[in-house]
């Protein structure tokens, strides 16, 4: 969509200060947010809708944790790691969690060279988010493969309840496939900002619309939603 | 001279937003199917919707046969008797009416009457279309595999929609449905995140949020609703599918079926049914609230007058999508809760019928002393009036526990639901046809079929579920296909039951009249010009009619007033269209 990312206030109409402008905005005319553009709009709403996703999963986890007969095995039992002779609880799952919130940085970063016009730095920085998510799939894949050669499986588990297997694999399941379409993105719009697309105002192959370094920002939405996510599954499966 | 709306010179903001670039279509190809202009979709969205709607009609018509005359038909056995039901349910409710309410007047009426161009993000709108056509494939297709449909009655409750009890249980049938659903979510959120974008940020230069036509306010709101609500069924069917192909243990207790103990155990059931009724509350309103708006502007048009109290029908609509969020267990009563529980929830749900009640008494404010015209998108909203008023009142007596338990899962609540989320949105669907369809093709479709349409479809609706309610009165069960003889049942019920039959079959007849007068007015009809009703909303001032691809000529429209200045004085007309700067001040002084 073109120039919708600018901004344009109209001077011309004063709007009141504080609450009263809000509802005033909210209820003027052509635009309910002034200064978003209609796919920043998108994709907040889409958020605020896949929010309720994931809260719904992790809601029935709770419920489901709360119903089992079984009991739930031990969080830091069963997500430890054997270096050598000793066990270390919850290693791996710390190195994940930091590398997932770093990529949050090398996106912040990106965000902030793409509206510099800094087209090298950006595609870098875009890359290096996507190799961080990747290595978060990578390290999720040991993870499950792991569990699963300990017997974990959706059916059942022989650590406790059997629903510890099925929840767990569907919800890290679910956030990393959210991670890897991330990542699949990333790749694309590291490639569109190298090429320069966003500078040459390029159609987009698909949707004939021009992008701008706005699309980073609003990939970066998704990415840092992505992220918080993860905080909360991280807190509800391996601290409780 | 009485005073008029506008006292000084009209004042129009300057625009915010650049124009967007619209995507010209260059071949039949991407012009009519893979369409990226909104009204095309529209035409596809409900083209399809009306399709699969009428496969449920037809499961209707056998579902009655079986009822009306028992042990008459062969082919009916329990089992696809469950199957029709199962079937005619989901179809009506989410590829039916949800559908053709977002999907088609959706994605018709909310560019044209915000003054936009088409929606805002064409290419994902199709992609919209095209999967929840993906979806509906699916769903026909489960009729063909073995097995068949899964007949675990539309609310899907586990754990017999998956064992091999239930038709399609063990087979392809339920597994294809929860498919289905997700596609048509996928598909949905698609469509839907449109609609949001473009009411907010996509509306023409005027065009503030209190102008906007109430139409827009019910499918909006709606939109939403369904955003919000989906994400449970998406997750309850993700869960479902993993408990029938994974053998989880979500939803699953432990069972003991034809003597084998299965290998669940240690899922909950209720949780299915709670996270089944978040959306399915939610989508009653989500079949409503378009239906109210659409009406809003049906009656106001024909009765030549303006709503009453247009900001408290705005505050309505919204504060009854909030409340539909948090009624949801009043379908769960029976199904064991916390006394305090049912207690809120008894509560929310009569607090429900205030900003409803609310509504109708506006609508009835808005047709007092009116100019009515009764011709037939006017009968319609009439109908819908009396028939949301009929079927909200037993959802009182529903909304009560104490009622509620003796009522439960008898033929009472189908009565009920029917009158208010099948008869009475459907009325609102055809008055709804009739009113735009000049605006889609050009021409009026016939008034005299119209009328006879409506009476048929009108007073035999009231033929089929009136009765109905004493049955369910008496105790007969829902979702029995034969009764026996049982002692507490009079003779009287196989009567009206045959009764009922004969109409329905004389309703669902009568539905081709409307279809043929689809067709015939297409090539046949009157010429409507681009104004026929002389309505004041936007999509009757375009340039064209039909409207041309981008909607509006050069210039998009301005607007200066809101869509309800009907029979204003010192006008020129009876009306003022939203774009029309109104009398001067010079000259209404005079
Ligand atoms: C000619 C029109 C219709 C007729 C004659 C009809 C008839 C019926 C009957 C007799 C049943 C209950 C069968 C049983 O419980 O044993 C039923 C169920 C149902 N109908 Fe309709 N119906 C019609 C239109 C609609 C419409 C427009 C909707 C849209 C909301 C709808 C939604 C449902 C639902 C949700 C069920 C419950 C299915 C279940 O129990 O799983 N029906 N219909
Ligand atoms: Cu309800």
């Amino acid at each position: 969509m073109t120039n919708t990312g600018q901004v344009k206030v109209a001077n011309s109409v004063n709007r009141a200060k504080g609450l009263p402008g809000l509802v005033e905005d909210w209820s003027s005319d052509q635009r309910a947010f002034k200064n978003v553009s209609w796919r920043k709009a998108m994709m907040w709403i889409f958020l605020l809708s896949d929010t309720f996703i994931f809260s719904i999963f992790l809601l029935s986890y709770m419920t489901s944790r709360m119903s089992t007969k079984v009991g739930w095995p031990n969080a830091s039992e069963v997500f430890s790691l054997h270096i050598g002779h000793t066990n270390f609880p919850l290693l791996l799952i710390a190195i994940m969690t930091f590398v997932l919130i770093s990529s949050s940085g090398t996106m912040v970063l990106a965000v902030n060279y793409g509206y510099r016009k800094d087209r090298k730095l950006t595609a870098i920085m875009l890359l290096v988010t996507a190799l961080l998510g990747a290595t978060f799939v990578g390290m999720q894949v040991f993870e499950w493969s792991k569990l699963i050669s300990e017997g974990v499986r959706p059916w059942s588990n022989p650590m406790g309840a059997p629903q510890f297997g099925g929840i767990f694999f569907m919800i890290t399941g679910f956030h990393g496939t959210h991670v890897s379409i991330g990542v699949i993105f990333l790749l694309v719009m590291a490639q569109k900002v190298w090429r320069g697309d966003y500078d040459t105002q390029k159609l987009g192959f698909f949707t004939s619309r021009k992008g701008d370094y706005e699309c980073v920002e609003i990939m970066g939405l998704y990415w840092h939603f992505v992220d918080l996510v993860w905080v909360f599954i991280f807190a509800f499966f391996y601290l409780w | 001279m009485v005073e008029t709306k506008n006292t000084s010179p009209p004042s129009v903001p300057p625009a915010e937003v650049d124009e967007v670039e619209l995507y010209h279509a260059k071949s039949f190809w991407t012009k009519y199917v893979f369409s990226q202009d909104a009204k095309v979709i529209a035409i596809q969205y409900s083209g399809v919707a009306i399709a699969i709607g009428l496969v449920a009609l037809v499961l209707s018509s056998l579902i009655r046969l079986q009822l009306g005359f028992p042990e008459m038909f062969d082919f009916i056995t329990p089992e696809t008797y469950y199957q029709f039901v199962t079937m005619h349910g989901m179809i009506m409710v989410v590829y039916l009416l949800t559908a053709l309410f977002l999907g088609g007047f959706g994605n018709y009426l909310i560019p044209l009457m915000i003054g936009a161009r088409d929606m805002s993000f064409p290419y994902v709108n199709m992609l919209s279309f095209w999967i929840y056509f993906l979806a509906v494939l699916v769903l026909v297709g489960s009729f063909f595999v073995p097995g068949g449909p899964t007949g675990a009655g539309w609310t899907l409750y586990p754990p017999q929609a998956i064992l091999s009890g239930t038709p399609g249980g063990k087979g392809l049938g339920i597994i294809l449905m929860l498919v289905s659903l997700a596609l048509f979510i996928v598909g949905f959120t698609m469509g839907g995140l449109n609609y949001v974008v473009t009411v907010l940020q996509g509306r023409t230069r005027g065009m503030t949020m209190m102008r906007l036509p109430l139409t827009v306010w019910g499918i909006f709101t709606a939109t939403v609703l369904a955003l919000l609500a989906f994400p449970a069924l998406l997750v309850a069917t993700v869960m479902m599918l993993f408990d029938r192909l994974l053998e989880t243990s979500f939803f699953m207790p432990s069972l003991v079926e034809f003597g084998d103990q299965l290998s669940y155990g240690g899922g909950s059931p209720i949780l299915f049914q709670h996270l089944f009724w978040f959306f399915g509350h939610p989508e009653v309103y989500i079949v409503a609230l378009p239906a109210f708006g659409i009406v809003s502007d049906l009656i106001s048009t024909h009765a030549r007058k303006n709503i009453f109290g247009y900001r408290m029908m705005v505050w309505a609509i919204v504060g009854i999508g909030a409340l539909s969020f948090i009624v949801w267990a009043h379908h769960m009563y029976v199904s064991g809760m916390h006394p305090y529980f049912g207690f809120f929830f008894a509560t929310t749900t009569l607090i429900i019928a205030v900003p409803t009640a609310l509504k109708v008494y506006n609508w009835i404010l808005t047709l007092w002393n009116g100019n009515i015209h009764l011709n037939t998108p006017m009968l319609f909203s009439l109908g819908f009036i009396v028939t949301f008023l009929n079927g909200g009142l037993t959802g009182l007596f529903l909304g009560n526990v104490i009622v509620d338990i003796p009522l439960s899962d008898t033929m009472f609540v189908v009565a009920h639901f029917h009158m208010v989320m099948g008869v009475a949105p459907i009325l609102v669907v055809f008055g709804a046809i009739y009113h735009w369809y000049p605006k889609i093709s050009g021409r009026m479709l016939d008034e005299r079929l119209g009328k006879i349409h409506f009476w048929v479809t009108f007073v035999g609706s009231y033929l089929i579920f009136f009765p109905m309610h004493y049955i369910g009165l008496v105790g007969v069960p829902r979702r029995y296909p034969e009764l026996g003889d049982a002692a507490f049942i009079p003779d009287s019920v196989a009567t009206l039951n045959s009764f009922i039959s004969l109409a329905a079959f004389i309703v669902g007849i009568a539905q081709i009249l409307f279809l043929y007068n689809l067709f015939w007015s297409l090539r046949k009809g009157r010429p409507s010009g681009p104004n026929p009703w002389r309505a004041t909303t936007l999509e009757w001032q375009t340039p064209h009619t039909p409207p041309a691809h981008g909607n509006f000529g050069p210039e998009l429209p301005l607007v200066y007033r809101w869509p309800y200045d009907y029979s204003v004085p010192g006008a020129s007309e009876d009306f003022l269209a939203q774009n029309d700067p109104g009398p001067l001040d010079s000259e209404s002084s005079t």
